[in-house]
Parts: C-alpha cells; structure tokens; sequence
C-alpha cells in the first residue's frame, strides 16, 4: 500500500511538471521544474527501498544486522540533490526576471503569440 | 609515482575552484589583476594537464590507471578520481580551449560584465572534474557546477537575445539534469553502486529482471548525455545558445559538448563492453541512428544559417553527430579515429567561434553589440581605458582574417592539409575493414552522410566567406588586435601541428582505445588500489 501511494504521487508530481514545464508562461515553466525536481527527489528515496522505523545509522559497529537499517546512501543523494536543484531554480528565477524585464512579457519566447 | 605526483590528479580540480574563489574577494575594477590570475591559473592547468598525460601515458595500455581516493577511502566505498588516456586528453584539450578563450576575452569582453573570471574558472573546475571522476553521482554534481557557471557564462554581455537563449538553455538543462538524476538512482536502486568500475563489475551478474531495469536507467542516462551532446531531436536549443553566447564562451560550449560524448564513451565502453553478457553493446543501434539524424539535421542547418555564428553552431552539432555515429558503429579502431576527430573538430569549431566575431565586424564595424551593452553596463571608463589605446590593431588585418577563415573552412570540411582530413579518412577507413565480411549498409549510409555533410560546410563557409571578404569595402578595416587574433591562429596551429605529427597522435589514441576495450583493466585498477598510509579508522 505504502509503495502504491508513494508511486502515485511521484506519477502525478511528473505529470503535472511536464504538463506545466510546456506551457508558455515562465511562471509555469518554474513551478513545473519545481514539481519535477519534487518527483526526481522522492524517486532517489525510492531507490533506498520504502522502510518504517529503520535508522539509516550504523550504531555498535561491532555485531550489527544490515537488513536492521535503512541504506544511508539515497538519503544522503536526495540531500546533495534538494541543494542542487533549489540553486538551480533560484539562478532561474532571476534570468526569468531579467527576461521580464528586458522583453516585458512573460512569454517564454520573449514575444507573445501572433493572434 | 610517490609523493607530490601523486596529488596532482586532483590539481585541475583545485586550482581553478581556488583562483576563483580568490578572484571573489578582488574588486570588480581590478581587472588586470584578475587577468593575470586567470591566464596563470589556466598556463598551470595546462601544465599538469600535460605531466598527468605523460604520466598516463607511461602505463602499458589495458593494465590499470592511476586513481586518488578522496578522504583516503577505497573503492567502491569511497570517491575516487580516475586518471587514464582518455580522461588526460580530455583535460589537455580543456585547458588549451580555456587559454585561447582566456586570451581572446582579455581585448574586451571580460569587461562585458561582473564576475567574467571566477565565471570562467568555474567552468574549467567544473569540466576538469566531470573528465576526471570515477563515480557516478559525483559526475552529477561536477555537471552541475560546469552548467551553473555555464549558465553565467550565456549570460554574460547581458542583452535580450542572451536572456532569451539563457531561459530556454536553462530550463532545457535541468531538465535533463532530472534524468540524470533518474538514471542515476535507478542504476543504484539496481546495482547497489555508483562507482562506475564498481558498476561494470557488477552489470554481467545481474539477474534477468534487473538486467531489463538497468537497461532502463542507462537509457534514461542516455537521453540526458546525449542532450548535452546536441543529438536530433534534442538539440533545437543548441544553435541558439552558442550562436547567442559572447566569443570566448561558445569557445568553451565547443568542449562542453563534447563532455556528453566522452561520458558516453566512458561508460558505454566500460559498462557495455563484450563482458557484459547480454546487454553487450546495448543500444548501439539506437547511437547510430540518432547519430546520422544528427548529421543530417547539421548538414541542413549549416546551409540554411543566415549568419556565421549559427553556421558555427550547427557544426558543432555535425560534429556530435558525426562522433555519436562512429561510436554506434562500434568497432575497434573507429573509436581510435573518433578520438582524433574529436580534438580536431573541437579545435576548429573553437577557432571558428573566436574568429566569427572578428569577421562580423568587417560587416558593420564599430555597431557590434559589444559595445551597446558595454555603454549600458556603464563600464569602459575606468582603469582599462587605457588598454584600448595601447593595444595595436594587427596589420593585413583582411589577409589575415581571410587565410585563418580558410583554414577554418578545410578544418571543419575535412579537407587536407588539416587535420580534419586524416581524422575522416582514418575513421572511414576504419569503417571500411571489416574482416572479409561484408560492409553493413547502415556503415555506407554513415561514410555518406560524412562525406555530404563535409561538402555542405564547405558550400556554407565559402558562402559566407565570399559574402564577408569579397564584398565591396568602403574603406572600413575593422579593427582587431593581436590579442584576438593570437588565440585562432593558435588554436588552427594546433589543428595543423595534429597533421604533421599525425603518428605519434595516433599512436597516442590507439593506446586509448586499447584501453578502452579491455574494461577489466580500468576495474580492477580503480578497485583494488589500497588507501594510503595513515588512515586512522574512527
């Protein structure tokens, strides 16, 4: 059941991102990245298998069962990958701004649509 | 190989991260001082670029590489970074595109905006880290740091046309950082590693439902290098942003595409060589296909370009095509060949680029759009004032121009005496020995469209050159100084220095291949390297 949730709500993050990420606004575009980079982030976590009540820590390093303990990797991923990808949209943000500004449209094309 | 030598592999990686950072701290005023860090910064990178190919040089071929464990662990546990032929010759040819671009901006355009040098540092870390690590997810963040300043560096000279081609470079770009992303942790989710050797050693045990799963994420991974590289139909924003791009910054694009393509080298021949039982050469087909397409999308372009700056960079996508393309293919010696191809094609289109802003100022001398932006910026009234005056404007200025256009031309057309010649003729060669079999006609196809897409550029250079030169001229010499003009003939030198000493090249790249094809070397150098003395465990 968790897995089943989980699945379903990185389908709907993706699908709403790409759906977003080709409409013409850039405030769409954004939010559709932001939405996509949601989805990549729980995907990564994914990886790591679905645990409840596994620490991802090794304590007593002496006599310790793996299977115990969720994998540390995914998590520490997702961490480097929230950073990344938050710089990424805040550096877009201001070329959208700029774009804004210079174009004064908010078209992603700089020019709205000949009707 | 003990001592200090040993901690020159992570040289390329500091020294850029570290003269950047100190350039942070100079005013934005002190250019001159940050010039000269720069040109230092990136001499010396040139130099360890060069020790360290010498260095990989010296081990027989297919017998291990030279790695260097960060935080002194072990692989697959730790990071490591990987040294071989393939990835020293990468940092060479970076750091030799970094100088010429360096050089050129330093007659105006690094005046053209904040931030131009740490920019530029930046970018050179970040591609000196992606050749040279030998894990995944650290390629990932090593991508993000050469997009992040490659991102600055669209940007720079501000004006619409840069925002616009910024945006659309943007978003495309993290994009595709998400399917990095996606491959990536699937082929963890599968594997259990990131460490690419560790990821070879492990992808011929994998059980049939896993092996479909990794087939999967290496081909999510795919699609995200090969945007990168500009393959059809992924590479509509290409053109734009390099044509969009200030000179010295489509130079360092024109490596940057090709990183696409040596990451895909790196891993597909490791990953998917013969050892890998059922998913040998998986997806070759599909290289070959999106190759040639690349080709022909390029072919068409290059025709169709109304101005020099998109001319050249609808060649850097017939270059990408024409290496995507001879890697589908596959055999030995293509790769060989393609190496070679990649240096010089990377050489001239770098040539190329630098040298298309001097010729478009034989059109409309003094209106460029440098210096619109530059009256906005509300810059080049200060201490570089000066500079302008001191400079010479080089003299034959036309002759000069013209021959290196030439040279250009031949390079990219692969016509002798350049070294775009050998480098076509070596890979069809290559193609067209195939053991007493017989040639497949999708290899016909290929040797076709190679030969049609060298007439194409060909017929669009003389077009524009004929338009550029040949033109009626009241008078109007542009101005351009040695500075400027240094740097192509430079780089085109280089082009034709890679025909005279065509041998030892070569020689040079069939030892790569040689290593390329026998993964098991490369695995088991970078597994079973001990850490160094002194480790303390905790």
């Amino acid at each position: 059941m968790m897995e089943l949730i989980f699945a379903l709500a990185i389908g709907i993050l993706t699908a709403s991102g790409v759906w977003l990420l080709l409409r013409p606004r850039t405030f769409q575009v954004i939010i559709g990245l932001s939405l996509l980079s949601y989805a990549v982030n729980l995907f990564i976590f994914g990886m790591g298998r679905l645990r409840i009540g596994a620490p991802p820590v090794l304590e007593n390093t002496e006599s310790i069962d793996p299977a115990l303990y969720a994998d540390p990797l995914p998590q520490a991923l997702v961490l480097t990958a929230i950073v990344i990808s938050f710089a990424m949209t805040a550096l877009f943000l201001v070329v959208l701004l700029a774009s804004r500004g210079l174009t004064g449209t908010d078209h992603v094309d700089g020019r709205e649509d000949a009707q | 190989m003990t001592g200090m030598l040993n901690h020159l592999v992570i040289v390329p990686i500091l020294l850029p991260l570290i003269s950047g950072a100190v350039m942070l701290l100079l005013a934005e005023r002190r250019r001159v001082l940050k010039g000269a860090i720069g040109i230092a910064s990136t001499f010396a990178l040139l130099i360890v670029a060069i020790i360290l190919m010498r260095q990989a040089d010296m081990t027989p071929p297919g017998s291990g590489v030279t790695t260097y464990q960060l935080g002194n662990w072990p692989a697959p546990f730790g990071i490591v970074l990987v040294l071989d032929r393939l990835s020293a010759l990468m940092l060479v040819l970076t750091s030799v595109l970094g100088i010429a671009s360096l050089l050129y901006s330093l007659a105006r355009w690094h005046r053209a905006g904040p931030r131009f040098h740490t920019i530029f540092q930046l970018q050179l870390m970040g591609l000196n880290g992606a050749f040279l690590t030998g894990d995944l997810f650290n390629l990932f963040v090593f991508f993000e740091v050469l997009l992040a300043a490659s991102y600055g560096l669209v940007l720079h000279g501000d004006g619409i046309v840069r925002v616009r081609a910024g945006l659309s470079y943007i978003a495309i770009n993290l994009t595709g950082s998400f399917l990095f992303l996606i491959g990536a942790s699937l082929a963890y989710g599968v594997t259990g590693t990131l460490n690419m050797a560790d990821l070879a050693a492990r992808v011929p045990t994998l059980s049939a439902g896993d092996a479909a799963l990794f087939a999967a994420a290496a081909a999510i991974l795919g699609t995200a290098f090969l945007m990168k590289a500009g393959t059809w139909p992924l590479n509509f924003w290409l053109p734009t942003t390099y044509a969009a791009a200030s000179a010295p910054a489509a130079a360092m694009f024109a490596i940057m595409s090709k990183l696409g393509i040596y990451v895909i080298l790196r891993l597909w021949t490791l990953v998917f060589g013969p050892q890998a039982g059922p998913l040998a050469e998986f997806g070759s087909d599909w290289l070959l296909l999106g190759g040639m397409l690349t080709i022909l999308f390029g072919t068409i372009g290059v025709l169709a370009s109304q101005t020099l700056s998109r001319l050249a960079g609808c060649s850097v996508l017939i270059s990408s095509g024409t290496l995507i393309a001879a890697l589908g293919t596959g055999g030995g010696e293509v790769i060989g060949a393609t190496l070679f191809y990649l240096v010089s094609s990377t050489l001239g289109i770098a040539a190329l680029f630098l040298l298309v802003e001097l010729v478009e100022r034989i059109r409309d001398p003094g209106a460029d759009v440098l210096a619109v932006t530059m009256e906005a910026y509300g810059e080049g009234d200060d201490e570089d004032g000066l500079a302008d005056e001191i400079g010479i404007a080089i003299p034959a200025t036309i002759a000069t121009l013209g021959g290196s256009f030439v040279a250009c031309t031949l390079l990219l057309a692969g016509l002798p005496p350049f070294s775009g010649f050998i480098a076509k003729f070596a890979m069809m060669a290559a193609m067209l020995k195939t053991d007493g079999t017989a040639v497949q006609a999708s290899t016909w196809m290929l040797i076709g469209l190679l030969i049609v897409s060298g007439l194409a550029t060909l017929i669009a250079m003389t077009r524009s050159g004929i338009s550029s030169f040949w033109a009626r001229m009241d008078d109007s010499i542009p101005r351009v100084r040695i500075i400027e003009m240094t740097p192509v003939l430079a780089l085109l030198l280089l082009a034709l220095g890679l025909t005279i000493a065509g041998g030892p090249a070569m020689r040079y790249m069939e030892a790569t291949t040689q290593a390329l094809q026998t993964p098991r070397g490369y695995i088991t150098g970078v597994l079973s390297a001990e850490a160094a003395e002194g480790r303390s465990r905790p």
